[in-house]
């Protein structure tokens, strides 16, 4: 069934080399030893060095890794909870009306909700700042976790919940012993995706930021209108090994759900 | 269809019904429940005694689990009540009520080992740790499971899954425990083992078990009394023997084992039936209906005699043509064409071995049945 031909074998060459030919160079680059970053001078780990002395950079990166971080956490319990209305619940009123206002955003182009949320902020007279950025990406990434946790409870074999329950666990019970563990994978890897999410956005925080709370995407940017500095290889690769290390965890995950989720059928 | 008549179960110490303690443990009123325009049980009511095998008998998307998922709670009824030793179960939500189910996929939970999936329900009473090990490790014995409380589900086979199962419910020593198609997943070998397995540990036990099943001959072994469903209503509810001796009703004689009918009149001497494909038959017992009054006379194949020659006396007989055979190993089912067009089933015990003179296809052949073996259905 399966034909390996040169056509096929050709077209996943090309595929990956676009997708990932730009990071390899980038990468190679982060260890040039000469100041200009077009010339390649030899193999050299100075910028990552220099990187350690340079205190904007790594307040930026600890402000993005903290935005990141709560943010995550935000999106995954909201999302949560969103997926379990929508798959538990059935058909209570305005579901579809919840259902396509959750899932809005995974379309909406990043540059409107950037805007239409520093709008809202101005309006209530918000401090734009560390907080302000947590809530934006929680709002960006709330709907990429009910995506991946709904489709796991729907796969979900509602008679467990039911013989938790006639076992005697009362419903909340019976969330935490049984629901919640088995679809914690899928969990974990919605975590990991906005976590990722957020990590790598640049135009949702730049409009929502504030003095004092630089994300090292927007760090980044600002550094290289100015001309590319070595520098920022180093910290473009050192984020691409930590945003590649999550998707791949999170994807591992997702797996091992989908082979466990499966209640083995006699 | 081969149920012996003549049941030779050692009957149990006889439900309540007969001395002392009148009132049933379960008691079920004009239960009713609507999905959509749909009615699953419909004004249904139900005795259940303590101690008694009940079985719950019907084709598939009669309301049988309905019934089962409204006792243990899962549903709730549009009208009527359930009543479990006098107390109205109606506010008593799933996890309160002092039955358990056991679901037809068996819903182990798959993160937890057999001896965790035991121990849930206890652990939720809140009885202390020691007690738990002790009633876990005494029921994983008791169906023989013992070697292997440290595995998951997805690490047994579907027989020892379902003892799981089977234990996860008993541990909780249940005032009635629901089996919803609790064989229907094991092999036919199994499936035999573990009907005796079943009434073994009721037996032993004491308990009241309600089972639901598509599988005549399982309710007929397993069960003291059946109550066949159809469309959401009981259409019988007694003892197998009875269902099978004495149905209530065409369909549940068509429904419950093999059956011939023959429409006709009750005759004047309300001792013969008038009118049907195969003439006058004469009945053993007086019919309780008017003459004239049109009736159904069920015959079950294997109280059917077939033969070459024409019987001595010529009552209750009837010549055709065979049709087809279908040969089962302990029996044969003869189809049998009659004079109208209509096919009879007559059912022959193979005892002989290969015979010689057994019938073949397009003999002509006689069935005849003595005035004792048929049933005068009403409806």
């Amino acid at each position: 069934m399966r034909k390996v031909s040169i056509f096929n074998i050709f077209a996943i060459v090309l595929g990956i080399a676009f997708l990932y030919l730009p990071i390899v160079i980038l990468v190679i680059y982060s260890f040039n030893v000469s100041r200009l970053v077009a010339v390649w001078g030899g193999w050299s780990t100075r910028w990552y060095a220099e990187l350690a002395g340079d205190n904007e950079i790594l307040q930026a990166a600890f402000t993005s890794l903290r935005v990141a971080l709560v943010s995550a956490s935000a999106a995954t319990v909201l999302g949560t909870l969103a997926a379990v209305a929508l798959v538990r619940f059935g058909r209570f009123r305005g579901r579809l009306l919840f259902a396509s206002m959750i899932y809005a955003p995974l379309v909406m182009p990043e540059v409107i909700t950037g805007l239409s949320l520093l709008l809202l902020f101005v309006a209530v007279e918000v401090d734009r700042g560390f907080w302000t950025v947590v809530i934006a990406h929680t709002t960006m990434a709330m709907c990429f976790v009910t995506v991946i946790v709904q489709s796991r409870l729907v796969d979900f074999d509602i008679s467990l919940e039911e013989a938790a329950m006639d076992l005697g666990a009362p419903p909340l019970r019976t969330f935490l012993s049984i629901t919640l563990p088995l679809i914690l994978p899928a969990i974990v890897a919605a975590w990991m995706l906005a976590f990722a999410l957020s990590l790598d956005d640049l135009v949702v925080a730049s409009f929502t930021t504030g003095p004092g709370a630089t994300t090292l995407p927007i760090r980044i940017y600002s550094a290289v209108r100015l001309g590319v500095k070595p520098e920022i290889n180093a910290v473009c690769s050192i984020f691409v090994g930590i945003v590649g290390m999550t998707v791949l965890i999170a994807s591992l995950l997702a797996k091992l759900t989908g082979a466990r989720g499966t209640p083995a059928r006699p | 269809m081969q149920i012996t008549g003549a049941k030779d179960r050692p009957t149990k110490s006889s439900p309540a019904s007969v001395d002392g303690n009148p009132r049933p443990l379960l008691r079920i009123e004009g239960l009713s429940k609507r999905f959509g325009s749909f009615m699953a049980v419909d004004r249904l009511s139900l005795d259940i005694h303590a101690g008694e095998f009940f079985a719950l008998l019907g084709p598939s998307g009669c309301g049988k689990t309905t019934l089962l998922r409204l006792i243990a709670g899962f549903e709730r009824p549009n009208a009527g009540r359930i009543v479990l030793d006098g107390v109205d179960l109606a506010p008593v939500p799933p996890y309160r009520r002092p039955v358990n189910m056991m679901f037809q996929s068996y819903a182990l939970f798959p993160h937890l080992t057999v001896e965790a999936n035991v121990a849930f329900g206890l652990k939720q009473e809140g009885l202390p740790r020691g007690e738990i090990a002790g009633r876990v490790a005494d029921m994983l014995a008791l169906v023989k499971l013992e070697s292997l409380g440290t595995r998951k589900p997805n690490e047994l086979s579907g027989g020892q899954r379902q003892r799981v199962a089977l234990a996860r419910c008993l541990v909780k020593r249940p005032r009635v425990l629901l089996l919803d198609e609790p064989l229907a997943a094991l092999d036919k070998k199994l499936r035999d083992l573990t009907r005796f397995e079943l009434m073994e540990l009721q037996r032993q036990l004491g308990l009241t078990f309600v089972i639901v099943t598509h599988d005549q001959s399982e309710a007929m072994i397993v069960a003291d009394r059946i109550g066949v469903m159809d469309r959401g209503r009981l259409m019988q509810v007694a003892a197998p023997d009875e269902i099978y001796e004495r149905p209530g009703s065409r369909w549940v004689a068509d429904f419950v084992g093999d059956i011939n009918l023959f429409e006709g009149r009750v005759g004047d001497d309300r001792l013969s039936v008038e009118g049907t494909a195969a003439g006058r038959l004469r009945i053993a017992a007086p019919i309780g209906a008017e003459p004239r009054t049109p009736v159904w006379v069920a015959v079950r194949p294997e109280r059917i005699r077939l033969s070459h020659d024409k019987p001595p006396n010529l009552e209750n007989c009837l010549a055709g043509t065979i049709v087809e055979i279908g040969y089962l190993g302990d029996v044969s089912i003869y189809q049998v064409r009659i004079a109208d067009g209509s096919r009879v089933k007559a059912a022959v015990a193979n005892t002989d071995g290969n015979g010689g003179d057994s019938p073949q296809p397009a003999d002509n052949v006689w069935l005849s049945f003595s005035p004792e073996a048929p049933i005068v259905l009403m409806r």
